[in-house]
């Protein structure tokens, strides 16, 4: 980003002797708006469809194919559906704080992409506290809930408000938790940081580094799907129980933010874990030519980041939902706790093995192989015996 | 420490909630998530089904009895055929009697799949519900080519059934069997046994046997309480006595007996039952015909007469009064799910908001039902 800078001003492209900071700004922000609306939005969107495409394939139906090839033009149509339609505010409504609720959910979903290393040069800001920013910010969405809830004026709204309020809180701490052995082990803070303490190999990642980051990723996983309000967590907006939850009096595009942000967010989620726990963009020295490198890299990123936004959506054909009391014995008597355990024992282990043990690396990954082969074995087993027909082309 | 001070809310759960299963209110004093207590409020939909039948004659009435219960018409068809017939005394062909039972069993089994599937998209599981609508549509599919329709089927009438089995609709229906069976197992891989399924439903809302008979449950919710009592046993009717079936009841493995998971499996079981009272049916049926010769203008003789067919949602009652013409004096029909709304008060202190929903749907609640 300095040279960047440093480079735009000495092409004169701002004329002679601009201001320096103002360019830094005009800079920033001019890439938050690329990263944003050419990233982030179209992302949000574009998992809708792939989500329904998905629950489609998994429950014997076909799901939206009607708009654009395949459909995947979908998201656009009910873009466009939604902000055509009136924007209601209830009269009883406290219209100041149901008017901003949808600000602070968008602000919670485009602050975590400033520091998402989408590749080893490609990040708005490497920010020397970035896991610990990434929490922080991601937290404000309960603020966004909490207010729409309560500022609906409707006891459903306000049920779901108050969950989502109780359930984010809770699962901030595993989830704060879970991050713990990862910068025990990295001894940073940085998201490039911790990417650069792995390696492309699967054995030198950090989910196989040793047992208990392996339970961190598992556990840091499940409380994300909290805080994103995935099933079989998503209380807040629970639809057979909340009708819609605390979105249950919004219409229009202020309905669409609320959604948008939830999906947008599963990518966020992916890169936590991917950063964290799946090597990040770490991909094999290929080529010297920097921009393939990075091209290269953004693809491990983002397919890495794909897979895991996949198995959410499946968790979440396939699931029920938790009740609120189980949601937070989960949390509190068995995710914490056992959270804190991963904390001392990755201490301990780094205490022991200043710089890992790359046996552990080759033996977990080498079980989870073993462990794949079984799962795939058994679907296939399963798909045999129920003798149904399998049809693996994508497009229908 | 002085206890936290909390405050009652009053939350009004329907007419127009997702799920509700149909236009049912409940008025919900909770505390918080917890219930103190959930008022049923009926009556949304009531259409003067009773009233209608003194005003249409005995053989009008019958494509209105479909709307007493549109999730398994055919039980209701037939217990207003049941009635008719025993005020008139006509004796049904034997071949009609079996073309009811194998009916009325492919009704069972479509109106449980929609319960079991419905419970399982109110718990959140949304996959399960694709599922079971799938297989129910085959059902559909089969019924529509026996009389037409595929939701009010109107297929039968007093003194047999419209229709005899259209050419190859036996090997059809034996071929849907076969393909149930193994379908029953997968969805009970897919949700019945999911730890998370068992957790929300093992325990939640248990009946004790005294309150299910004091309250008047029947069918699958009764039976649940670990009470065998099943019409087609207890008081046969129709052809029921010639086919060898078991009586699923509720055990409490899961949690205690009488829970909303042994209701859940009481109606899985039942499947199972159904296919095979229907295979029995299917190998078994006679030649013949379907259809008992009645006079054109019905008019049984004055009396009174109660008739009892146990329907997907159990125990179903139809009470006729004839004065000799041919306008009933008077109908009632008694249903489960009417019995079923009672209960929920006295169940509902102390569950959840969540537990409401899922001890709606395992109740098996139809609102058309409720209010007729």
């Amino acid at each position: 980003m300095q040279t960047l800078i440093q480079n735009l001003i000495a092409s004169g492209a701002f004329g002679k002797n601009p201001p320096s900071g103002l360019v830094a700004a005009i800079v920033v922000f001019v890439m938050s708006l690329v990263v944003f609306l050419v990233v982030a939005i179209p992302f949000a969107g574009i998992v809708t469809w792939v989500e329904r495409r998905v629950w489609a394939r998994i429950q014997s139906r076909v799901g939206p194919n009607r708009v654009g090839p395949q459909g995947f033009l979908q998201w656009v149509a009910d873009g466009v559906k939604n902000i055509l339609k009136e924007d209601i505010v209830p009269d009883q409504a406290d219209a100041r704080l149901f008017k901003l609720a949808p600000y602070l959910v968008m602000l919670a979903f485009a602050l975590p992409w400033a520091v998402v290393p989408f590749s080893s040069s490609l990040i708005l800001a490497d920010l020397n506290v970035g896991i610990l920013y990434m929490t922080a910010v991601t937290a404000l969405t309960v603020v966004g809930m909490l207010m729409a809830g309560w500022g609906s004026n409707d006891k459903w709204s306000l049920i779901g408000g108050v969950r989502s309020a109780a359930q984010i809180v809770s699962y901030e701490i595993p989830a704060g938790l879970s991050i713990f052995p990862v910068v025990l082990m990295t001894g940073t803070l940085s998201m490039q940081g911790i990417i650069r303490g792995q390696g492309w190999a699967p054995q030198h990642w950090f989910l196989f580094a040793n047992p208990f980051t392996f339970v961190a990723a598992n556990i840091l996983y499940m409380s994300s799907l909290a805080e994103a309000n995935r099933t079989p967590f998503d209380l807040p907006e629970a639809d057979s129980e909340l009708v819609a939850g605390f979105a249950t009096e919004y219409s229009g595009w202020r309905y669409a933010i609320f959604f948008m942000a939830e999906w947008g967010n599963l990518f966020i989620v992916g890169a936590i874990i991917t950063t964290l726990f799946l090597g990040g963009w770490q991909f094999p020295h290929v080529t010297n030519n920097l921009v393939a490198m990075n091209v290269l890299e953004v693809i491990t990123f983002v397919v890495k980041v794909l897979f895991l936004v996949f198995v959410s959506m499946w968790i979440r054909a396939t699931l029920p939902r938790v009740r609120i009391d189980q949601l937070m014995t989960a949390c509190w008597k068995y995710f914490v706790p056992i959270a804190f355990v991963n904390m001392i024992g990755t201490a301990v282990w780094v205490a022991i093995w200043p710089d890992g043990n790359v046996a552990t690396g080759y033996i977990m990954f080498a079980a989870a192989i073993v462990f794949g082969a079984v799962f795939i074995r058994r679907v296939i087993y399963y798909l045999r015996r129920s003798g149904m027909e399998v049809y693996l082309n994508p497009a229908i | 420490m002085s206890t936290l001070h909390t405050e009652e809310m009053t939350l009004n759960m329907g007419p127009q909630h997702p799920s509700t299963h149909g236009v049912l209110r409940f008025v919900v004093r909770a505390d918080g998530e917890v219930m103190r207590e959930a008022i049923p409020d009926v009556g949304y939909l009531h259409r003067s089904i009773e009233k209608i039948a003194e005003k249409v004659g005995y053989r009008g009435f019958m494509p209105y009895t479909d709307r007493v219960d549109y999730v398994c018409a055919m039980f209701t068809n037939q217990g207003w055929g049941m009635a008719c017939e025993k005020l008139a005394g006509i004796e049904v062909p034997r071949r009609g009697e079996y073309c009811r039972v194998i009916a009325a069993e492919f009704n069972r089994i479509a109106s449980h799949l929609l319960a079991v599937g419905s419970m399982a998209m109110d718990i959140g599981a949304i996959t399960p519900f694709a599922h079971v609508i799938r297989e129910r549509e085959m059902i559909n599919d089969l019924i529509e080519e026996l009389c037409g329709a595929r939701l009010t089927f109107n297929y039968m009438r007093i003194g047999g059934v419209g229709w005899d089995l259209p050419q190859g609709w036996r090997e059809k229906a034996l071929k849907y069997l076969d393909h149930f069976d193994p379908i029953l197992e997968e969805y009970n891989s897919l949700i019945s046994w999911n730890k998370i399924y068992v957790e929300r439903l093992a325990g939640v809302a248990a009946v004790s046997s005294a309150d299910a008979i004091n309250y008047n449950l029947v069918g699958p919710n009764l039976r649940a309480c670990g009470i065998k009592w099943d019409i087609r046993k207890d008081i046969p009717y129709s052809v029921y006595p010639e086919f060898e079936f078991e009586v699923p009841v509720g055990n409490g493995n899961w949690g205690k007996l009488g829970d909303s998971m042994d209701r859940y499996v009481v109606r899985i079981r039942e499947m199972a039952e159904s296919s095979k009272i229907l295979r029995q049916a299917l190998a078994k049926i006679p030649p013949g015909p379907v259809l008992a010769k009645t006079v054109r203008n019905f008019k049984p003789p004055a009396g009174e007469c109660q008739v009892r067919v146990e329907s997907a949602r159990g125990d179903m009652g139809w009470y006729v009064v004839s004065d000799g013409t041919g306008y009933p004096w008077r109908v009632h029909v008694r249903t489960g799910s009417f019995a079923a709304m009672g209960i929920i008060q006295k169940l509902s202190a102390g569950l959840m908001i969540a537990d409401l929903v899922t001890l709606i749907a395992s109740l098996d609640v139809i609102a058309p039902e409720i209010d007729r």
